[in-house]
């Protein structure tokens, strides 16, 4: 058996640490694009994107990510394409956050005044114009806050990404907890390493949501 | 690429079994959950301030953490404290206090947003304290966020699925077992996570036909 000390431990899951946080930004970068395309053809009015993107999103929020990762792992290399652990996570986490995203997003384009929307289109602005100088900057405002609060979802979501083998933070705890027989200690670091990445930002989402919101 | 589905219908006895575990561990974790988010959504409002700190502490930690370290941690991590829990009943704990610190903070904001002149209304009418928080606050409370605390229910049940990695045999645990049995991997998680959507649209319909009739009443 290896001995392993305290500061073993701890170094070793804060180099564990970069891939939860690499991942996350993967997935939250990726979701941002596909989530913004996705509300972009709701706002549209394109004929069957409104259904589609609605079912998109219930098939997204309505079953478990874990199962949505075995799908995408399983379904990739059945498609032919040559699959890492981290391909298969990036991809699925994508589509996750995307999905959660639109909806997010959605919601506070719609609370942004009808009057907003047909002033503009009074002034000859067409659709285009309409979103990108009157209605989307002061949607962003309001989404700040939420999409904040979203990323937190993300990180937590990416430890289910050991389950299909890729070595993050949870990954790493669970084999030096198999060497170290101190699952205790090593869950405990794991679970206190993902507080100490989420709390300050749920502190800054709540504090971001309370500033930017519109005041009634 | 082709799929075949009826090999793995063929195994329905134990899709039946994790079905049926899936449900159970929903069934008991939903209202047990509920009921602790209430209390502690109640202690964070009228508590003393050392259990309002404690309770805050609870929340942020379970809100902060993804599922399955607090699922590892139970199930793992507690035996070294000499306190040794069955996959099901490690599954059932960590739903319930998973869910109980989102229902928290979801009832408490459903307390803040109650008028006080309904609070002064209650007192004036001689009312105590316990009357007024289970007749008058909490009823209108928990209708205003029912929808919220619904969806949170679906996420808990959704998030059961990762119970299947401590062995606990859900449905998810079953899909892991006929993949390896049958060698059908894409099709038996495609079977179980079409189950996963129908549950979910089920127990939505459920709880939104139950709340009104049995929970904040007429």
């Amino acid at each position: 058996m290896v001995d392993f000390s305290l500061w073993d431990i701890v170094r070793n899951l804060l180099l564990a640490l970069r891939w939860t946080v690499a991942l996350s930004l993967i997935a939250f970068a990726g979701g941002g694009i596909v989530g913004l395309v996705l509300l972009i053809a709701r706002l549209s009015k394109l004929p069957g994107a409104a259904r589609c993107v609605a079912l998109y999103v219930q098939v997204f929020q309505g079953t478990p990510l874990l199962m949505q990762l075995f799908l995408t792992y399983f379904g990739l290399s059945m498609l032919g394409v040559n699959t890492s652990a981290l391909v298969a996570a990036s991809v699925c986490l994508t589509l996750y956050a995307s999905a959660y995203l639109t909806e997010i997003w959605r919601g506070c384009v719609l609370s942004i005044p009808r009057g907003q929307w047909e002033a503009a289109a009074s002034l000859a602005m067409n659709f285009g114009e309409q979103l990108r100088h009157i209605v989307l900057p002061q949607a962003a405002r309001i989404a700040i806050g939420p999409t904040v609060g979203f990323l937190i979802q993300i990180i937590k979501g990416t430890a289910l990404a050991s389950v299909i083998g890729f070595v993050e933070i949870t990954k790493a705890g669970q084999m030096i907890a198999n060497a170290t027989y101190e699952p205790f200690l090593v869950y405990g670091c794991v679970g206190l390493m993902y507080f100490a990445l989420c709390f300050p930002l749920s502190v800054w989402s709540r504090n971001l949501e309370r500033k930017l919101s519109p005041r009634r | 690429m082709s799929l075949d589905f009826l090999v793995v219908l063929g195994q329905w006895p134990m899709l039946l079994r994790g079905l049926a575990l899936t449900a159970l561990l929903t069934a008991v974790a939903a209202p047990v959950g509920t009921c602790l988010g209430i209390a502690c959504a109640w202690s964070r409002v009228h508590g003393p301030a050392w259990l309002r700190a404690m309770v805050g502490a609870y929340v942020e930690l379970v809100r902060n953490t993804p599922f399955i370290i607090q699922l590892f941690f139970i199930f793992f991590g507690l035996p070294a404290m000499g306190v040794k829990l069955s996959p099901e009943t490690a599954s059932m704990l960590a739903m319930v206090l998973n869910l109980g610190a989102y229902a928290c903070e979801i009832v408490r904001a459903g307390i803040e947003s109650t008028h006080p002149g309904q609070i002064e209304a209650a007192q004036s009418l001689a009312l105590n304290r316990w009357q007024i928080f289970t007749r008058v606050v909490l009823p209108p409370s928990l209708e205003r966020v029912w929808p919220a605390l619904v969806s949170q229910i679906i996420i808990v049940m959704l998030g059961s699925a990762v119970c299947g990695q401590i062995s606990t045999e859900e449905i998810s645990y079953a899909a892991n077992l006929i993949s390896s049995r049958t060698f059908r991997s894409m099709e038996s998680y495609i079977l179980v996570t079409l189950v996963y959507l129908g549950l979910a649209v089920l127990v939505r319909q459920v709880l939104h036909w139950a709340g009104p009739r049995f929970i904040f009443g007429p």
